[in-house]
């Protein structure tokens, strides 16, 4: 079975210089729930980036189910791997939440009851389908975040990729978002600093930093490590 | 506030109006303005009948008439111009309530004073009865060019977005003991607006980095299929329809 996504050896380096991406390499099976972690200016961010191709590596290999990263797979990949960006004020550029969530699926050639339908499914996996003619800038914090993951749903990708998904929402806007992820069939990477989240919902985790992942295991037990922990800026998320 | 309805110009009803297709009411708001403006000046009962007009799709669409008038307000720059004109202008002198007015003036401001309302209540109505994001895609309809329309719908959606940015920034001077009173305090102003122009421009390059995440390949994908029945033309251009044919009357009775 090929992985839902698998990165090896990926290089980037910022454009003034600095490395971000020095030799990553891991792996996410089809279903399986997987938390990034990591301190501020890891690498986090800019790997979700490559995922997509959003960014291009300098080296290295970015594979979605069978296919690689390159020119002619980018549209595709892009279909599969649904990244959910930080500031759902950037993820919701359309008037009105149903145009945003119709973007993805038009642009993959869906028309007529194609696209309704996607968009219904989308809207429908968050239970967001009485927000459809809302505009965006009038939502809630917590209806925000689920709008900008039906956007994505609605492409139906094989991955997704999540960047922060609880900052700024309330504990209960928090717990929505578990319970949704949760319904979800489909593999996901979480990259989070909210480490219950983590451990809530990923049974895997890995540690970036630096540039690298350096450390990949079951998520109870990272996080139970208090020195692998305090050496990359985390702690436990309780003391037992 | 119901979302979706919290732009300040627009009025929530369920009338007629604010169920004709966004494009009907564009085209058929602008032809009116057209209409208006090319009519001459000394067909006063013109500009009555008008104003008539627009007093019945006022009563008709039920937006309330005092949010008419407070709207009407945003003219009163120009308004104010033009109370001047008979005072100044040139052209033989007339007496007018005791006052010795310039008849060419007069004219004038009559002219602007009229055209300037007409055309103000024109546009208020159908900001009050059509949505902003619905006013986008009537243009879109129109045929207005993509790039037009979407430039026009990205603005809309983030001016809020930006207008808090700036918000917060002043609260925050503010909060450090920012007071400005004199032009020399300016210097922190100039540059909060450096740095809004800077967050606004990497925002967009986020939202460009969201876009090409959903498959965007330089085109708008066209989500909007529907267009406007014969029937709702015709009840739509109704307006310039008769205002078309009250100008003919006025320019061929001068």
């Amino acid at each position: 079975m090929s992985a839902a996504v698998e990165v090896a050896d990926l290089h980037y380096t910022y454009p003034d210089g600095q490395s971000a991406l020095a030799g990553v390499s891991f792996r996410v099976m089809p279903g399986e729930r997987v938390a990034l972690l990591g301190p501020n200016g890891a690498g986090k961010t800019t790997l979700a980036h490559h995922l997509n191709g959003i960014r291009r590596a300098d080296r290295g290999v970015v594979a979605v189910g069978e296919l690689t990263l390159g020119d002619d797979t980018l549209g595709e990949i892009r279909k599969r791997v649904g990244l959910v960006f930080q500031n759902p004020d950037d993820q919701l550029f359309m008037p009105t939440v149903g145009e945003d969530v119709a973007f993805g699926p038009a642009n993959l050639g869906l028309s007529g009851n194609e696209l309704e339908d996607a968009v219904s499914s989308g809207l429908g996996a968050v239970g967001a389908n009485d927000l459809r003619g809302r505009v965006p800038h009038h939502l809630s914090g917590g209806e925000r975040r689920r709008v900008a993951l039906a956007t994505v749903l609605a492409m139906n990708p094989s991955i997704l990729v999540l960047d922060e998904p609880t900052s700024g929402l309330d504990p209960a806007g928090r717990r929505e978002l578990i319970g949704v992820l949760q319904s979800l069939d489909v593999a996901q990477l979480v990259i989070t600093h909210d480490l219950y989240f983590a451990l809530e919902l990923c049974s895997r985790a890995l540690i970036m930093d630096e540039g690298v992942i350096v450390a990949d295991g079951e998520t109870a037990g990272l996080l139970s490590d208090e020195q692998l922990l305090s050496r990359h800026r985390l702690e436990m998320p309780y003391r037992a | 506030m119901g979302a979706g309805h919290a732009h300040t110009l627009y009025v929530h009803e369920h009338s007629l109006v604010h169920r004709l297709p966004p494009e009907t009411k564009v085209l058929s708001a602008f032809l009116f303005v057209a209409v208006v403006a090319i009519t001459p000046r000394e067909a006063i009962w013109a500009f009555g009948a008008y104003a008539a007009m627009e007093a019945a799709l006022v009563g008709f669409s039920r937006v309330p008439v005092r949010f008419v008038l407070s709207r009407l307000i945003a003219v009163a720059p120009f308004v104010v111009f033009a109370l001047f004109l008979p005072f100044i202008g040139a052209g033989k002198n007339i007496d007018l309530l005791g006052f010795s007015l310039s008849s060419e003036g007069t004219w004038a401001m009559w002219n602007i004073l009229a055209k300037a309302t007409l055309g103000a209540t024109a546009s208020i109505l159908l900001a009050a009865t059509t949505e902003v994001p619905e006013i986008v895609r009537g243009f879109g309809r129109l045929r207005i060019p993509p790039v037009i329309t979407g430039i026009a719908s990205f603005m809309i959606r983030y001016l809020e977005v930006i207008a808090g940015e700036l918000a917060r920034m002043r609260t925050a001077m503010t909060a450090r003991g920012y007071d400005p009173r004199w032009l020399s305090q300016a210097r922190p102003i100039a540059a909060s607006a450096g740095t809004l122009f800077v967050r606004s421009y990497e925002r967009g390059e986020r939202v460009y980095d969201a876009m090409l995440s959903r498959g965007y390949n330089g085109v708008m994908p066209a989500l909007d299929t529907r267009s406007a029945t014969t029937r709702e033309w015709l009840g739509a251009l109704a307006l310039p329809l008769l205002a078309a044919a009250v100008a003919l009357i006025a320019v061929t009775t001068l």
